[in-house]
């Protein structure tokens, strides 16, 4: 990235800096690594109490229907993701994915069925491209907006939801994937029972107006500390979810990343709507006879982490390549180094041992379920 | 004798034996520490290279060689239990002692004054 370009802020970056954060330069915005509790401290307070993430930077898309009929909306986005989003009921949200011509995958995303239009969450890097990918191919079909009014805060951890009963006392009949509107200290907020740490939780669309008094508020609950990129990226990874770019990108297919249970039954073959996506036949004949590699769970067997980018082999001496790690660190509440990568298909197996390459030497790792805590979402 | 590097590391001279550590402000800088990887006993280093390795939550980064020498002893507690470095950097969170080839180097080595000055 040119290092002349000026960081973009979200409506929260004021905040962060008098929190003390750490701020670094994330997707093309100065972000809060971590605040002066550190990654550690705020990874387990988020699995034990409740953690506040800023998400503004991720993009916030709506698409409207010109017919006013959200099924059209609905048909037009399933021609660029593997998922029945014709299906998908008012009031709820589902995992998506944008394929490309390969079967390859351009972006991971929430969508959100809000009654008269689809409200989509994609990720601050691919934001801009995912936007004009829609424009190309539903602009005839959706009015499209990519939100520059709103801030996006996540809420994760145990106490999340009664943190926010103090608030709006319906939330507790929210399930997993469920979306409402609500005031939270009189703003309209946009709240979905969804989020990226293993945890139940809440995503939250505030106007950014009124984002930083909103999420002061929240902050002032002392079950609530605020959480930086770093623990985010060390709660995602425990929790066996993909992050773009590093995980899952355009060399990668759905299939390959272990992501089939994000292509419903009628998107699949022999479905009622089988196929019309990008890379479809790719998809759909990996989905029957399977991908020559796979996505997998890593527990190297020391203490030292295996990081994103450290090459597997079969053997100790690293003769036979068996595939690469995508991402790796050390995890917190597993209490031990924590990684997942690509592995060749005669190795996903768990239990099978193969070896990452980490500075000249090859230390054994083995392949290992996702994910590596029990995730606690209300269902 | 205390003295510092650019690359902050402390070292305490008695002799010709220097125990190595980081700064304070590099193990704030690192943050929590959850992997240190030492150098054998008897390595002989030269100055600028890889010593140690440490790795917290997020990175992995390399602790230098401040001059040129032999390693006498490690530290393996802090292998045993990374968090010393971050809760006694300068003291029970040491590195590694370093019997230096040349004694005299260290005069070209940063003090406590100028460190300060240095990540000011």
């Amino acid at each position: 990235m040119d290092d002349h370009s000026p960081l973009k802020q979200t409506p929260l970056h004021a905040l962060h800096v008098s929190l003390g954060a750490r701020m670094v330069p994330f997707a093309g915005y100065d972000m809060p690594v971590q605040y002066p509790a550190g990654v550690m401290k705020e990874h387990l307070q988020t699995r034990s109490a409740a953690g506040l993430f800023d998400v503004s930077h991720m993009g916030q898309i709506i698409l409207r229907p010109k017919s006013g009929k959200i099924e059209d909306a609905a048909l037009a986005l399933e021609k660029l993701v593997p998922v029945d989003v014709l299906g998908l009921a008012e009031g709820r949200q589902r995992y998506g994915l944008f394929t490309n011509d390969k079967g390859g995958i351009l972006d991971d995303l929430m969508i959100a069925n809000r009654g008269d239009h689809l409200f989509l969450v994609v990720n601050a890097s691919c934001k801009d491209e995912d936007f004009a990918h829609l424009q190309k191919h539903l602009g005839e079909t959706c009015e499209l907006s990519l939100l520059d009014d709103r801030a996006l805060i996540a809420l994760q951890g145990p106490r999340a939801e009664c943190v926010l009963a103090e608030l709006w006392a319906d939330i507790a009949t929210m399930r997993f994937m469920d979306v409402a509107e609500a005031d939270l200290h009189d703003v309209p907020c946009i709240i979905s029972r969804s989020g990226y740490t293993g945890e139940d939780g809440f995503e939250i669309s505030i106007p950014s107006a009124s984002a930083e008094d909103v999420t002061r508020r929240i902050l002032e609950h002392p079950d609530v500390m605020p959480i930086g990129l770093g623990a985010r990226d060390s709660l995602r990874l425990e929790a066996g979810l993909c992050l773009y770019g590093n995980d899952i990108d355009t060399t990668t297919t759905p299939v390959e990343a272990g992501l089939e249970w994000a292509m419903q039954t009628a998107r699949r073959a022999g479905g009622a709507r089988e196929g019309g996506f990008p890379g479809a036949d790719t998809i759909l004949r990996q989905f029957a006879g399977g991908a020559g590699r796979r996505r997998v769970g890593l527990k190297p067997e020391g203490k030292a982490p295996v990081r994103g980018g450290a090459p597997l082999f079969a053997d100790a001496e690293g003769k036979v390549p068996v595939g690469t790690v995508t991402s790796g660190g050390f995890g917190p509440s597993a209490d031990h180094p924590v990684a997942m990568g690509y592995v060749d298909i005669a190795h996903t197996a768990n239990g099978t041992q193969v070896f990452a390459e980490v500075r000249g030497k090859y230390l054994p790792v083995t392949v290992a379920a996702l994910p590596f805590i029990t995730p606690t979402y209300k269902r | 004798m205390l003295k510092f590097t650019d690359e902050h590391e402390w070292l305490k001279i008695e002799g010709d034996v220097a125990t190595v550590g980081i700064t304070a402000h590099a193990a704030e800088q690192l943050g929590d520490l959850v992997f240190v990887e030492l150098p054998e006993t008897g390595a002989a280093l030269d100055k600028g290279a890889t010593a140690a390795t440490v790795e917290s939550v997020k990175a992995a980064s390399d602790v230098y060689c401040p001059l040129d020498g032999e390693i006498v002893e490690t530290n393996q507690a802090i292998v045993d239990d990374p968090s010393l470095v971050n809760s006694d950097p300068q003291g029970a969170g040491w590195f590694f002692k370093l019997k230096l080839s040349d004694p005299s180097a260290v005069n070209a080595l940063l003090d406590e004054a100028a460190y300060k000055e240095l990540i000011a």
